[in-house]
């Protein structure tokens, strides 16, 4: 075990892990940050998207040993008042259904805007093909990013 | 108005001590306001419960109750929807809430087969309308002027000199009212919650990321378990080596359980690792050495194929469905067209894998989790732990996902049992690589398809199934096109393995409807004609054995009317009584299967749709829905490519168009994605694809643009997690011949246009 000191959401944590533990379970279980959901655990269903630096990354092959210097910020951080453009999109367009892969759509997305703010259908489908929506609600994921696009 | 007695079940309106009991077993608040801020500026101080489903605070506050479990077919929005349009409540003064299992106070908690909205649409009625009578009665009390005399309107009470009351004034007196024995229902046309968008009630919490969902479930000493069962079917624990896993820091325990499996009296055995974190149980589970042993045959899907082959050219003694005489036609016809249709084994892969919350203590077992089932599987707790019914409670979470994986609840009962072994609550969570290779799969599934074609007609029809484990359900053989063929044979054939299978999404006819979709799409091309203009003359065919058919069910009906008997055994009796009549029509309405059609062929430009656009049709009834659907595919760099699928969906009554629309689209996206792409073989017992690696899964680049249309009738709904699924691979597969002249007996059709195409 060790301490590491984290900036998680703008709060310096302290947490006392195995230095290989992904974040993903030290913000589930140690931060009871359950906002960034397990998937796959390999990195290949997005579920797990959070921000290092403002840069998505799949939190369940980021070992806690990468992030002490870094600003992480997962969806419960997202916005101070849950009103990020993109939270205020998918109100607009009802988008989730069973809604489990919704906050890693919406950080990885999240990442996308900040870098590109007008993105093409083709950039936001090549940006958000890392993410799997076990439900479908691909076409309700394009729309509310191109209508948070337009916000920006 | 409907004038609806309520002897329907009438103890779901017995009064219950308090909304709350039952929901308070975990560490955060499982409430979801519709008026968040109104809740801050005046809390409510008193909660009157009119019935089961519904509380008033004298606040004006109405809290609705939402019993069925919710996989992401929106039931936990649209359910109180139908109880607040008959209480006629304004929808900004509701929160809903998830009821826990409580089969004393609601019917059927089950999420399965397109049927919670179907099903619950009579009580759900009734909830709210009694409650609105009570209100009414209460309020006449007070006023005391006639019944008859007020009127409601968004939660105000509204008598003949246009003096108000709001729902909350009366409450108090209302809840120690008796249920009315007789309530009226709106006429649909008065409407005004039912048929508007409304928000998932869930949203605000889905996209702040608040614990929702079985795997958020934090308890003060819960401690995380994961169980390693067999790497491959027929294989059995030998023995294990734990020493390592021990030293894992934060394991806690170590040990074996025995725990059932989908089917009755079959057991596993697992080593289960209980941990302080998640990533030590898993650390720990990886550092487990097991040796295991062979039990039984290990198969492979090689074998599942040639097994089901020749199944296939065996014919059973009793057909399923057997109408005139198929083998006469087949002998004087001009020609005969056979095609045998391919699917694999599919695993559900919920993005939230199989997970559940249990602290089994000598005297109770509370449990928490996504199940589909809840019911059902409180019986398999008290089962397996010995330990009567009463004393086991299931509070229901959020789902990643359903699919029918979580209509069996093994994960629960391995949650109790290692909860029981550990002293401890704990909450047991499968890696991906446990719920993909110990799953209940779609069952391998051939079809065999044979008609007879005399004089430019099709004569004959025969259907033969040859299945791994389970034929189709005894329902199916009516789909169309029964009844629209007067020579009609359906006949079922299985192999017994030792690989579990179970329920998946629109079970069978997920892969029926493309196999008979595609060949009816080549006997089309065969007799010259366009494929929805063949279609449209069998219907015409169908309806004429319909109105026959229907003239002596009718008569046969309202005999059913005129015995003595509770509505209950009435309405039993003639359930029985139809389903013995479509076995000699078919299970649905040749106008509305004529209805979805046009409808599709109309916004979809069927065959005007452009240049370099290749169109495939697909019509199919299941889980009591119509629809059709019309697939755009275009050839990009050399391959064929799904643009667009255009809809059409007859499902009643469409009580949340928001929702409905996006669980029509889900379901295509997800039809499309298993048609394509989805593939699960084994070798020796060992599942092929453990992960989201090996398995595809369609992703946002490769899913079409979807357009869905509803049909507008006022019929009472039916469900929509299931029936936009089924037509799907046919519209594809379809589509796909038109642009390459390729057709597609195999699923998944990607890696066969691999080979095909180069």
């Amino acid at each position: 075990m060790a301490t590491f000191n984290l900036s998680v959401n703008g709060k310096n944590m302290t947490v006392d892990v195995d230095s290989d533990t992904p974040l993903l379970w030290v913000l589930r279980d140690e931060l009871n940050l359950v906002g960034t959901k397990y998937g796959c655990g390999i990195g290949q269903c997005g579920a797990c998207t959070i921000h290092l630096d403002g840069t998505a990354v799949r939190s369940c092959l980021t070992p806690i040993s990468a992030a002490p210097d870094k600003k992480i910020t997962t969806i419960e951080g997202l916005s101070a008042e849950a009103d990020h453009v993109l939270q205020q999109a998918w109100r607009e367009h009802d988008v989730p259904q069973c809604g489990y892969c919704q906050a890693g759509q919406i950080m990885n997305a999240a990442s996308l805007l900040a870098q590109n703010p007008k993105p093409s259908d083709a950039e936001i489908e090549a940006a958000m093909n890392g993410n799997i929506c076990r439900c479908g609600t691909y076409n309700q994921i394009k729309a509310a990013i191109k209508t948070a696009s337009q916000h920006l | 108005m409907t004038t609806f007695k309520t002897t329907y079940n009438r103890r779901s309106f017995l009064k219950v001590s308090a909304v709350s009991s039952g929901g308070l077993l975990l560490g955060f608040n499982w409430l979801v306001s519709c008026t968040t801020d109104k809740q801050q500026i005046n809390p409510p101080s008193e909660w009157f419960n009119i019935n089961s489903y519904l509380s008033i605070a004298d606040n004006g506050q109405i809290t609705i109750m939402s019993p069925n479990p919710e996989i992401g077919q929106n039931v936990k929005t649209s359910f109180p929807m139908v109880v607040a349009e008959e209480l006629d409540a304004d929808w900004s003064s509701i929160i809903v809430k998830q009821a826990p299992l409580n089969t004393d106070w609601f019917q059927r908690q089950v999420a399965g087969g397109s049927q919670s909205l179907r099903q619950g649409w009579d009580g759900l009625r009734m909830a709210g309308a009694t409650a609105r009578q009570m209100l009414m009665m209460a309020a006449a009390k007070r006023w005391n002027v006639d019944l008859s005399t007020l009127k409601t309107d968004a939660g105000m009470i509204i008598n003949a000199n246009g003096d108000k009351l709001s729902y909350a004034d009366v409450a108090a007196e209302a809840a120690k009212l008796e249920a009315p024995t007789e309530v009226k229902l709106k006429d649909p046309e008065d409407y005004k919650i039912i048929g508007k968008s409304t928000a998932n009630v869930d949203l605000d919490n889905i996209i702040t990321g608040k614990p929702l969902y079985g795997i958020d479930t934090k308890v003060e000493g819960m401690q995380y378990a994961a169980a390693q069962g067999p790497p491959a079917f027929g294989q059995k624990l030998k023995s294990f080596d734990d020493s390592a896993a021990r030293q894992v820091k934060g394991v806690s325990n170590v040990f074996k359980i025995r725990v059932p499996l989908k089917e009755e009296g079959r057991f596993v055995d697992k080593v289960v690792v209980v941990a302080s974190s998640t990533w030590a149980a898993f650390k720990g589970k990886k550092a487990l050495k097991i040796e295991w042993e062979k039990e039984s045959a290990v198969e492979s899907s090689d074998f599942h194929t040639q097994t089901l082959k020749a199944l296939l050219n065996k014919k059973p003694e009793a057909p399923v469905r057997n109408d005139g005489n198929v083998d006469a036609r087949f002998a004087e016809a001009d020609e005969v067209v056979e095609r045998v249709y391919e699917s694999p084994f599919l695993p559900h892969n919920c993005l939230e894998p199989m997970n559940f919350f249990a602290n089994v203590t000598a005297d109770k077992a509370e449990l928490s989790g996504p199940v589909q089932t809840p019911e059902w599987t409180r019986s398999r707790l008290s089962e397996s732990l010995g330990m009567d019914e009463k004393n086991i409670s299931i509070d229901l979470t959020r789902m990643g996902g359903g699919f029918g994986r979580r209509l069996y609840g093994d994960f629960a009962v391995e949650a109790a049992e290692i909860s029981k072994i550990a002293k401890s609550p704990i909450q047991l969570l499968f890696t991906r690589e446990d719920d993909m290779t110990a799953g209940t799969y779609r069952p391998a599934i051939l079809y065999k398809i044979k008609a007879a074609i005399k004089d430019k007609k099709i004569t004959a029809y025969h259907l033969a199934e040859a299945a791994v484990n389970s034929n189709m359900y005894y329902i199916i053989p009516n789909n169309y096109p029964a009844g629209a063929i007067s020579d009609y044979r359906v006949d079922n054939v299985k192999y017994d393995s030792n690989i579990t299978t179970g329920a998946w999404r629109a079970p069978y006819s997920n892969f029926l409807a493309s196999a008979e979709q595609a060949f009816f799409d080549e006997l089309a091309e065969k007799l010259g004609v366009d494929v929805i203009d063949l279609h449209l003359q069998l219907l015409e065919e169908s309806k004429k054995t319909y109105v026959a058919v229907k003239r002596e069910e009718d008569e046969a009906m309202s005999m059913v009317d005129k015995k003595t008997g509770t509505e209950e055994e009435k309405k039993q009796e003639k359930e029985q009584l139809q389903q013995s009549f479509e076995s000699k029509r078919g299970n649905y309405v040749p106008d509305k299967m004529i209805g979805v059609i046009k409808l599709v062929a109309e916004k979809a430009n069927w065959k005007k749709a452009g240049a370099g656009v290749f169109q495939g049709f697909c019509v199919y009834y299941s889980h009591n829905t119509y629809v059709a659907e019309i697939a755009d595919v275009m050839m990009e760099a050399g391959k064929p490519v799904v643009k667009k699928v255009t809809v059409a969906v007859d499902c009643g009554i469409v009580v949340n168009p928001v929702a409905a629309e996006s669980m029509a689209k889900g379901g295509v996206v997800d039809g499309v994605g298993h048609a394509m792409y989805g593939d699960f073989a084994f070798v020796d017992g060992v599942p092929q694809a453990s992960n989201f690696d090996k398995f595809r899964l369609i992703r946002t680049s490769e899913a079409p643009k979807v357009d869905v249309h509803f049909v507008k009738n006022f019929d009472s709904p039916t469900g929509l997690g299931e029936p936009t699924l089924p037509p799907a691979g046919g519209a594809v597969a379809n589509a796909i011949y038109a642009a390459t002249g390729k057709r597609l007996y195999k699923q998944p059709y990607a890696p066969l246009l691999e080979k095909v195409l180069g």
